[in-house]
């Protein structure tokens, strides 16, 4: 079964510590530091999963979510989004923009494993079938 | 209920503390042992020379036998009534909580009182985290740092085996980052101390202003005899720690000198002795306007004007910009206050003085006597409308006058039960 997923961050020591904690759960990582050309790495990529940050140089990760969602193909993609705190007029509108969950910095290694495997079981263990939103375990 | 139902028990409570026995009071206020027993039990309506004999007798103003203090202290209780939002049992005998439990009812008030400024600055505070870029973006640099510190020390922590290459990595990432919250969050600190955050901590602006006044009894003996200027007593003052309240206070402390220096206190207080308290011969002997006299006779020492007064001066949105209150006339600390006050009145014809004798409803036997008056504070041309300012004095009679018209404090702690006035539901049941 392909696990890939491609991280949106410009914090190197972030994405380096979420890539380690992955890669060590079977996941193929790419990792990605610019949100100017974020769309394009992603519908190239194809990835499985999309670990988006909201503050990113180039444009936000709420434009890379809008436009991302706006590809027919893309609309089903879980996308987990880094806020930090504070950001909570953002958080909403990322919301309504299409991010499947959000997880708030600072946070633990073992909240992001949780989350990126949640997410991966509603999106693909249920398939074809809709994702039950109110799933987890 | 009748209101003032408690004076005769306030007046045996000081009489027992003081250790008199009743018919050596009686005696002294010339009165019968029994009439004054009826009085104490709260049997007999009491006023006037006789009450304040009483209070002669016991040592304390006959403000505080009827109402008085107490009256602020009240309307503070009800405020924190209503803000604690869950029904309160026993709001129909906050008066014998006050009476009986003046000190602690202190407290309770003081604390509600802190509790709003708190209130006020945590709203500041999260409006500034919400509308202050600069601020938001070292909040996030700090976060952002203390999230890759977290991962990466959690995974030294709990990987069991990691590769040497690995852990070199995370060690040096580690040392990167601290270093980095180290510096972003000097960056904060130093952020925080330069923008003039206590204001934010002291909350409201306009307290300190009151602070100040209060801490000079509302009289600046420098400024009246020219020892001194608003700008070197404002910054001397250690309760004005916000620029904002400094601002508020100089603006204040320049119409008092400019009023001090048309009016000064030596003539001001001849002419009251000759001609009593009429503000229009004091216009007329300073040759000046009757807000002008009025604004100062606000502000004159208890033993100048022959009696206490208090002051309200209003903007044309109602908000209050100076007070200066006055015993048994509850003020509220913060919000509108009530429209039926005559210093609204007077907005409404500018430059027409009015006079209106009120008594303030509650359980205030006190009447007052309002004199107010709105003036052109900014004046109107063709192309801008004039700004208009409006000035209350009030000034407590002993007795309340029969043509008294009944004002509140503000709405939801005023017991009136028909007043055309209202904009909100009382939280009050009681009905007078």
């Amino acid at each position: 079964m392909s696990r890939h997923v491609v991280l949106i961050e410009d914090e190197t020591n972030i994405a380096e510590a979420i890539r380690f904690l992955l890669t060590r759960d079977g996941w193929s990582v790419d990792v990605h530091g610019n949100g100017g050309d974020a769309v394009e790495v992603i519908r190239a990529a194809g990835p499985d999963l999309v670990i988006l940050d909201l503050m990113l140089p180039g444009k936000s990760g709420l434009e890379v979510i809008q436009e991302l969602r706006a590809f027919d193909d893309m609309q089903d993609l879980p996308v987990l989004m880094l806020t930090a705190r504070g950001q909570l007029k953002d958080r909403e509108m990322a919301e309504r923009a299409g991010v499947t969950r959000f997880m708030t910095k600072p946070f633990s290694n073992s909240e992001v494993l949780t989350a990126v495997r949640d997410l991966h079981a509603q999106a693909y263990q249920d398939e074809p079938a809709l994702p039950d939103q109110g799933a987890s375990s | 209920m009748a209101r003032d139902t408690l004076t005769g028990s306030r007046i045996r409570e000081r009489r027992l503390i003081l250790g008199i026995r009743q018919a050596e009071l009686a005696r002294k206020a010339g009165i019968s042992a029994s009439y004054l027993n009826l009085i104490e039990h709260n049997r007999r309506r009491i006023g006037g020379k006789l009450l304040v004999d009483l209070a002669q007798v016991l040592g304390v103003e006959p403000s505080m036998l009827t109402e008085g203090a107490e009256a602020a202290l009240i309307a503070s209780l009800r405020e924190a009534a209503a803000d604690a939002g869950t029904p309160v049992a026993e709001l129909d005998r906050t008066d014998e909580f006050a009476g009986r439990f003046p000190g602690w009812a202190e407290v309770l008030a003081s604390n509600h009182q802190r509790i709003s400024r708190l209130e006020r600055t945590v709203e500041t505070l999260s409006d500034r985290l919400t509308h202050d870029p600069h601020l938001a973006a070292s909040l996030h640099e700090v976060l952002s740092t203390a999230a890759a510190i977290r991962s990466t020390a959690s995974i030294l922590a709990e990987t069991g085996e990691l590769e040497t290459e690995w852990r070199d990595r995370f060690h040096k990432n580690l040392n990167e980052d601290s270093l980095r919250l180290a510096e972003s969050s000097r960056a904060l600190v130093n952020f925080l101390d330069e923008s003039d955050s206590s204001s934010e901590r002291r909350g409201v602006p306009q307290e300190e202003a009151e602070e100040f006044y209060l801490a000079h009894g509302y009289h600046f003996a420098e400024l009246e005899e020219g020892r001194s200027d608003p700008k070197a007593l404002i910054a001397a003052a250690p309760q004005l720690v916000s620029e904002a309240a400094r601002v508020i206070a100089r603006s204040a402390l320049e119409q008092y000198q400019s009023d001090a220096r048309k009016m000064p206190l030596k003539d001001v207080s001849q002419v009251i002795k000759q001609r009593g308290l009429d503000p229009s011969a004091i216009a007329q002997r300073f040759q000046v306007d009757l807000p002008a006299v009025l604004r100062r006779l606000g502000v004159l020492p208890a033993e100048v004007l022959g009696q206490e007064a208090g002051l309200v001066i209003s903007d044309a949105s109602g908000s209050i910009l100076f007070r200066k209150p006055v015993a048994g006339f509850a003020l509220p600390r913060f919000g509108a206050s009530c429209p039926l006050w005559p210093v609204y009145t007077a907005l409404q014809r500018p430059d027409v003085p009015l006079r209106r004798n009120v008594v303030q409803q509650g359980r205030s036997t006190l009447g007052f006597e309002c004199l107010a008056v709105a003036w052109s504070h900014v004046p109107g041309s063709f192309d801008r409308d004039p700004q208009y300012h409006a000035v209350m004095l009030i000034l407590p009679r002993r007795e309340v006058p029969t043509d008294s018209q009944p004002v509140g404090a503000t709405c939801r702690i005023c017991p009136r039960q028909t007043c055309a006035a209202r904009r909100e539901p009382s939280i009050l049941k009681e009905e007078f």
